[in-house]
């Protein structure tokens, strides 16, 4: 029946191999990434050397199940060491990972190295060859491929919740032991397949790669597994189509190239969790708590002054600040383009604008309120709140404020002595210049 | 019996003996860093430098034509910091964990460094893939020889002599360095010694001793070679010189053993030496002084009290939910 399937030139063998790795890979490679499993993946495609040098050796007439179930109990018998390394010892997950990993592997090569002439096929393994492929070993890709699709479409939540936290997954009921034993049993099935075409070392790539671009992208793990399911299929057609076209290169290392391409792409311009979101977004946020602590220190030096003079001239802000005269232009004409400020005729000094009073006057009030909050509530010292008031302050928002003042009982003063300033009841008229 | 034991000497001559000291002189300083690689946590860094140097490698390879040019050391160094610099790029800056970081930075720099060695190294060189596999550990016998005090003695064994002697002078005096920040990296740093400076200095170092090893056990096999003493020696003691001292003598055993395998069986040199250290540390985790199974299972207590009141504790917490 899946013999249709097929197709009969070399090249479209190789892509199609390429896609159902790309497909199946990608889906548990999620529950991998999010797990922090990643390097599982490495130790078990290392580990099932040994069974497929058994396989090979053992098997007449080089069935591809027979090797496949060799290695599958060969990458099982390590996944559990690896496991009980870690339960009965000291080592770390890393440690116990590493050592399951290579000396499998050197047993793999010790064995192979007895029996060169039964284990020509081993190289395939190791280094990955899709040429190798044939329809046997594609038809039961297929067939692993499907069974991974299925299984994980039933099991996908309480696979999800385990991955999560595994004692909140107890605590609902699920079968958590078999749950994970169905997990590395499909984490080893994908990688002996992929084996074939990847190699021994780029497993994990195909494995890791595709999801952890995923995992940049999204939130929602339903569109985690079809991104990742993309890309993973998307890294292999590149990858069958250039080492087909190119017939120097090897598979494996162009799937991989390809996956990390992408990898390289998301991290950068991913929307939420991107490297450049991620900058455009703190420097935004130090532009706005410039821009504030500007506002306060024209506030600061009215206070000062008793609130006598409408006008702030530039040079007093620049030694209130301590910043040269230049920067704090270009802090004010930003204030400008915000409508918190205007300047005087003349250019030399500033006033605040009726939105700019509000914002300088909550700006005040939530760092007073947080250095009474911390001397009050928190048994702070008096002299070590400021810092960290001076930087609450620009989050506080008008649920949390309130909160604060019912909690203090309405202050008027600060832990200093200085008065909290009321930006409501200001604002209602009552502001410091409503008469000239 | 007697002629078991006798076998080597009898089929190799000195040859035997060069054999057991080259894999010794390999094992030796992989298995001091690997120590201290175990104590930080990061032995998959390891992993992920053995196979990320490989772009180096070629690289340097293809502008020198010399296997034996020291560039190639230079260029596996810079290799393996990039790695290290992308794993930090990518999990210090984004959700994903390191472990992942680690599989994407080494396998893409393996990848990068076979289709560099495909396009423009082609077939023809002694760079193949079969020596990242394999090593080249068995051919020593057959490399060039220089005198030394009488004896003729193959060029690889002074090299890493060298290698090793580097090495443990290094180790020697930045000791009290990496003891501390391996325990304790706040401590660490309040002392003036930069954590940042010492980690990619290590990692550095590592990538050197992957190197001078790489050729001998092949990419993969130089992975049991840094963890597997250490990891043996860990299950033995608790305290860190001896733990040091331990590890040098799994070298030891392992290079002794791995011989006796190689000859007995006409099996790979390299993995047979990995093999005889997988058997130590087999032993180790049965019979270790500090952590063997055996004796815990003789004085029957619970081997991880704290792991299995913890799980108790989160089920309870789950279940009141």
């Amino acid at each position: 029946m899946l013999d249709v399937l097929i197709p009969s030139s070399g090249a479209g063998k190789a892509i199609l191999a390429a896609i159902l790795l790309g497909a199946g890979c990608g889906l548990l490679g999620c529950f991998v990434v999010l797990r922090r499993v990643a390097l599982m993946g490495d130790a078990i495609s290392h580990a099932v050397l040994p069974g497929v040098v058994a396989g090979l050796i053992y098997s007449p007439d080089r069935s591809p199940i027979f090797i496949f179930l060799c290695a599958a109990a060969a990458g099982l018998v390590g996944a559990g060491l690896v496991r009980a390394l870690m339960a009965t010892t000291r080592l770390k997950s890393d440690a116990a990972l590493g050592i399951i990993l290579a000396s499998f592997f050197a047993l793999g090569i010790v064995w192979q190295s007895r029996n060169q002439q039964e284990t020509v096929g081993v190289m395939n393994f190791l280094f990955g060859n899709v040429g190798s492929i044939d329809s046997s070993d594609l038809r039961m890709m297929m067939m692993t491929t499907s069974l991974l699709c299925v299984m994980v479409f039933f099991l996908k939540r309480p696979l999800l919740v385990v991955s999560f936290d595994e004692g909140f997954a107890r605590g609902l009921g699920y079968p958590v032991k078999i749950l994970n034993g169905v997990f590395y049993f499909m984490l080893t099935f994908s990688v002996v397949v992929a084996l074939q075409a990847v190699g021994v070392v780029l497993v994990s790539a195909i494995l890791i790669t595709p999801a952890a671009a995923a995992y940049l992208l999204t939130d929602r793990f339903e569109k985690m597994l079809l991104l990742s399911m993309g890309f993973g299929i998307f890294a292999g057609i590149v990858g069958g189509v250039i080492s087909a076209g190119i017939s120097q290169i090897p598979t494996g290392p162009v799937i991989t190239l390809a996956a990390s391409a992408i990898f390289g792409v998301v991290y950068f311009v991913a929307p939420r969790h991107g490297v450049l979101a991620k900058l455009l977004r703190t420097s935004k946020r130090r532009r706005i708590v410039m821009r504030e602590n500007t506002l306060k220190a024209i506030y600061q030096i009215q206070e000062a002054e008793g609130f006598a003079y409408e006008d702030v001239s530039v040079i007093m802000l620049a030694q209130k600040r301590r910043q040269t005269e230049e920067a704090v232009r270009k802090r004010c004409a930003s204030l400008l383009k915000h409508g918190l400020v205007e300047f005087s005729e003349d250019g030399i000094s500033l006033h605040l604008t009726s939105p700019g009073w509000k914002r300088a006057m909550e700006l005040v009030r939530n760092h007073r309120l947080w250095e009474l909050y911390l001397t009050n509530e928190a048994d702070y010292a008096e002299d070590h709140v400021h810092d960290d008031a001076e930087k609450i302050e620009h989050i506080l928002g008008p649920n949390m404020v309130r909160q604060l003042e019912q909690e203090l009982d309405f202050p008027e003063l600060d832990p200093h002595g200085k008065p909290i300033p009321q930006p409501q009841l200001a604002m209602q008229g009552l502001e410091p210049f409503s008469t000239p | 019996m007697m002629d078991y034991l006798t076998l080597p000497w009898d089929v190799l001559g000195i040859g035997a003996f060069w054999l057991i000291l080259m894999a010794f002189l390999v094992a030796l300083p992989c298995s001091q860093v690997g120590s201290f690689l175990i104590l930080r946590r990061m032995a998959l860094t390891g992993d992920a430098i053995s196979h990320s140097v490989f772009p180096g490698v070629v690289v340097a390879f293809y502008f020198t034509g010399d296997l034996a040019s020291p560039w190639l050391i230079v260029g596996a160094g810079l290799a393996g910091l990039i790695s290290t610099v992308l794993i930090e790029l990518i999990h210090k800056r984004t959700r994903v964990k390191q472990d992942a970081a680690i599989g994407i930075s080494f396998t893409s720099l393996f990848a990068l460094g076979v289709v560099l060695l495909e396009t423009m190294l082609g077939k023809n060189v002694d760079l193949d893939l079969e020596c990242v596999l394999h090593g080249r550990l068995g051919l020593l016998l057959e490399d060039e020889t220089l005198p030394l005090l009488g004896q003729m003695v193959p060029q690889p064994i002074i090299v890493m002599t060298g290698v090793s002697l580097v090495t443990i002078v290094l180790m020697a005096l930045f000791y009290r360095v990496l003891l501390l920040s391996s325990f304790d990296t706040g401590l660490a740093a309040s002392y003036g010694y930069r954590p940042a400076l010492i980690h990619y200095g290590m990692m550095f170092a590592v990538s050197f001793i992957v190197v001078a090893a790489f050729q001998a056990v092949g990419a993969i096999l130089v992975i049991a070679l840094l963890i597997l003493p250490g990891a043996a020696a860990y299950l033995c003691s608790h305290r860190l010189k001896t733990m040091l001292a331990l590890a040098a003598l799994h070298c030891l055993l392992s290079a002794v053993g791995g011989l006796y395998i190689h000859v007995w069986f006409d099996t790979n040199m390299a993995a047979s030496v990995v093999v005889c250290g997988a058997v130590l540390l087999l032993l180790a985790w049965l019979l270790g002084p500090v952590d063997g199974l055996l004796w815990k299972w003789f004085k029957d207590e619970p081997e991880h009290p704290d792991n299995e009141t913890g799980d108790k504790i989160v089920t309870h917490s789950a279940c009141s939910h």
